[in-house]
């Protein structure tokens, strides 16, 4: 059983989530994720751990509560329990000093990308930033991002907040001004996939955090197999950062719509369960 | 009487709409009878055949006097697990192919026997005599790496000779593959979980959620101050054919499968979160004990057709004949001499069909069996909507590319002593799948209890004095 210590709402459907994790504090790197199960009915669902302390022996994760299990994961209060916390599993990301780096994050993405561009900050690197969501309600960590950033750069689809389009619109005006050494781009695939389109032109290396359907996250099923470069790869085990070039992106789309009808339903009981909650109280 | 008495089961057009056990057990009347068949041979053959050592004549011999609690202790003695190798072990290949009665007619059905007072035992709530030593002698710690068949095994024989162990179990829940594998119908979790509690109640601490290698490495437990380890981590890497639209939706290994409805209860969906996809017609490559459940399974997850494809023949088949008939008595077609060749989708990226070969028996190949030729322009389609892959599995990597020094053969098993399981890394030992590639339950089970009593009695003469010096092992 792991304790939650705290939960702050970052944006409107956002929280993140500090939990009792000493094993996993200790080893954890930017890059990797856990395995949690919120109770003994739950789907083991993979998240990047966003933060980690070895003093308080804590862990943090960033969520968007889109399904039954991330909004059952959001209604958890500080003081209550994870029935099971594993890990911390793949590979770290690669946390070298090249020159100057392109940090891009979107939507959730920014919180993966956050304790990967510290590291590459902390290690001599120049690092640029941009975040970006679809609008200015769900822009998350900003002023985190901004601290390890030399530049931030913030987009949002509606232009709600920051400059109105996509994380590629500053990112193209960056590659054309300057010498890019390495672009790392975390959030939905089809952003990852217009990103690497983009450097790729460019030729500018790329690396892409892919969060692919898993179950146990150890090897163990093969669920989260991704096409790199003509070979399959098990993004649990293989990842889950991989050359962004080689990705085939199309394909990890739709194995990620794999359960589309199941999620609706499992949300839909959820949904139905909940009201029956509130009338009954 | 050259005949075994029959064991009850659900009948079929019930049970594959259920996902309750198909084998219903012996009445202690029933289990009396077939027990008093045995004719207590004075050189058991039976006995060498059992890897677990059991006294075999002995605990048949009780249940024929009625004695079952007595029984089930002769069985606990030897076997930590017996309510599991009652109902997976293939005995047929083990003790009761050597039985003495088999000459001129069926064998004892031991396994049936040794399930019957497991499940005696767990029913009537009966302890069996605590088999921890009484002696308070200090043991050292050790860590056992896999709550699977070998390591609960492994650890509970270490414990009952006074060690200290901890399991280290990397999903939620341990039983290894008899949790996430072997589905309820054949091993009710009921049952795997009272021989876990046995294992425990030897004293045996079991941490789940610990990816040995990843949250914690085999330096680090030394460190800790455990004297030997035991890496027992199974054959958990599912092997993929290789052909063209594997990655399309609704292809999935056997594991994937499996996990999702035996570990996860995906087949209580949406009481339980986690999702399954099953079509209309399935097929499940493949032909062992994995292929029939994983076929067994879409069954019951409400499949029209379920047909296994297999490259070789009928006699080729890896699966226990037992296995073999129940999946053919619920409905489960099999596809012999057939080779897929290409998974072909839709533009959603949904299997729609397969592309298969026929194939003909050869001439035999290095395993001994009829190599497997493709007969030229026997190429067709099959229209399917889901695909199981159930052709295997290797060992997973994850631990051992984060052990630097434990050797490894070119499978990627490590490579350890046959009899005391000792590895390339001192301290280090390992037994079952990890080593011999997947095999069984019992031959994991046996190899676990092999590398216990080597780690208990200091592994062997050469290494004794450097072992009670380093290790302070205790010889008994």
């Amino acid at each position: 059983m792991h304790k939650i210590l705290d939960v702050k709402q970052l944006s409107k459907d956002i929280k993140s989530m500090t939990v009792s994790a000493p094993e996993i504090s200790k080893r954890a790197k930017p890059g990797q994720f856990i395995v949690l199960r919120i109770d003994e009915k739950g789907e083991r669902i993979p998240l990047t751990i966003n933060d980690f302390d070895v003093k308080t022996g804590s862990i943090t994760i960033i969520f968007q509560e889109v399904g039954k299990t991330t909004r059952k994961l959001g209604m958890l209060k500080k003081g209550d329990f994870l029935i099971d916390v594993a890990g911390p599993l793949g590979h770290p990301g690669r946390v070298e000093k090249l020159g100057t780096v392109v940090c891009i994050g979107g939507g959730v993405g920014a919180a993966v990308i956050y304790p990967e561009a510290r590291a590459l900050k902390e290690i001599g690197n120049n690092v640029l930033s941009i975040i970006g969501a679809r609008s200015g309600d769900m822009i998350i960590l900003e002023d985190k991002m901004r601290k390890i950033s030399d530049e931030l750069f913030i987009t949002t689809d509606d232009g709600s907040y920051g400059r109105k389009g996509v994380v590629t619109d500053p990112l193209k005006e960056i590659l054309t001004k300057k010498k890019i050494d390495l672009v790392i781009a975390i959030g939905p695939i089809i952003m990852m996939k217009f990103v690497c389109l983009m450097t790729k032109q460019f030729n500018i290396p790329t690396i892409v955090n892919l969060n692919p359907i898993m179950v146990d996250g150890t090897g163990m099923c093969g669920s989260c197999r991704v096409t790199v470069g003509n070979e399959v790869k098990f993004a649990c085990v293989d990842g889950p950062e991989f050359d962004g070039h080689l990705v085939d992106f199309d394909e990890l789309a739709k194995r990620n719509a794999r359960f589309a009808e199941e999620e609706k339903k499992s949300s839909y009981e959820f949904k139905k369960e909940l009201c029956r909650c509130k009338k009954d109280s | 009487m050259q005949k075994r008495l029959l064991m009850p089961e659900q009948l079929p057009q019930d049970r594959i709409k259920n996902f309750n056990e198909v084998a219903l057990g012996y009445t202690e009347d029933q289990a009396v009878a077939e027990a008093k068949r045995c004719l207590q041979c004075k050189k058991a053959p039976c006995m060498p055949g059992c890897p677990v050592e059991i006294d075999i004549p002995g605990f048949i011999e009780l249940i024929a006097k009625r004695k079952f609690s007595e029984a089930l202790n002769i069985l606990r003695e030897k076997n930590n697990l017996p309510a599991i190798c009652g109902r997976v072990c293939p005995q047929e290949t083990q003790c009761e192919i050597v039985c003495t009665l088999k000459k001129k007619g069926e064998p004892v059905a031991i396994g049936r026997l040794e399930r019957f007072a497991a499940d005696w035992g767990r029913k009537n709530r009966r302890q069996t005599t605590d088999h921890r030593p009484q002696t308070t002698g200090e043991k050292p710690r050790a860590a056992v790496i896999g709550a699977g068949p070998a390591g609960l095994t492994c650890a509970g024989d270490l414990a009952k000779t006074g060690w200290k162990v901890t399991i280290f179990e990397s999903l939620h829940a341990p039983g290894g593959v008899l949790r996430y594998g072997i589905p309820e119908f054949r091993m009710p979790r009921d049952v795997l979980d009272y021989e876990i509690e046995y294992v425990k109640n030897l004293g045996v601490e079991i941490k789940t959620n610990i990816i040995v290698g990843r949250t914690v490495t085999i330096e680090e437990l030394f460190d800790a101050g455990y004297k030997a380890v035991f890496i027992g981590t199974g054959a958990g890497f599912p092997y993929f054919l290789g052909i063209p639209g594997e990655n399309y939706n609704g292809v999935y290994s056997a594991n994937e499968f499996l996990t999702r409805a035996n570990l996860m209860k995906a087949y209580k969906f949406p009481e339980y979160d986690t999702p399954i996809k099953v079509g209309k017609k399935v097929a499940v490559v493949g032909a062992g004990n994995v292929a029939m459940d994983s076929a067994r399974v879409a069954l019951r997850l409400g499949a029209e057709k379920v047909c296994i494809i297999y490259r070789r023949s009928r006699s080729e088949m890896p699966a226990r004949a037992e296995e073999i008939h129940h999946a053919e008595e619920e409905g489960i077609e099999l596809n012999l001499l057939t080779l897929p060749i290409e998974i072909i989708g839709d533009d959603k990226g949904w299997v729609k069909q397969m592309r298969c070969l026929k194939m003909k028996l050869g001439e035999p190949d290095d395993s001994g069996r009829r190599r497997p030729v493709k007969i030229d322009g026997s190429e067709y389609l099959e229209d399917i909507d889901t695909v199981v892959i159930a052709i295997g599995q290797g060992p997973n990597p994850l631990l051992l590319s984060q052990t630097s020094g434990l050797k490894l053969n070119k499978r990627g098993n490590i490579v350890a002593d046959d009899i005391t399981g000792e590895t390339s890394l001192e301290g280090v030992y390992a037994g079952g799948d990890i080593v011999t590639g997947a095999a069984t339950v019992i031959e994991a089970m046996g190899a676990g209890k092999r590398v216990a009593r080597a780690i208990d009695n200091g592994v062997n003469s050469k290494h004794e004095a450097r072992n009670t010096k380093q290790y302070q092992m205790t010889k008994i």
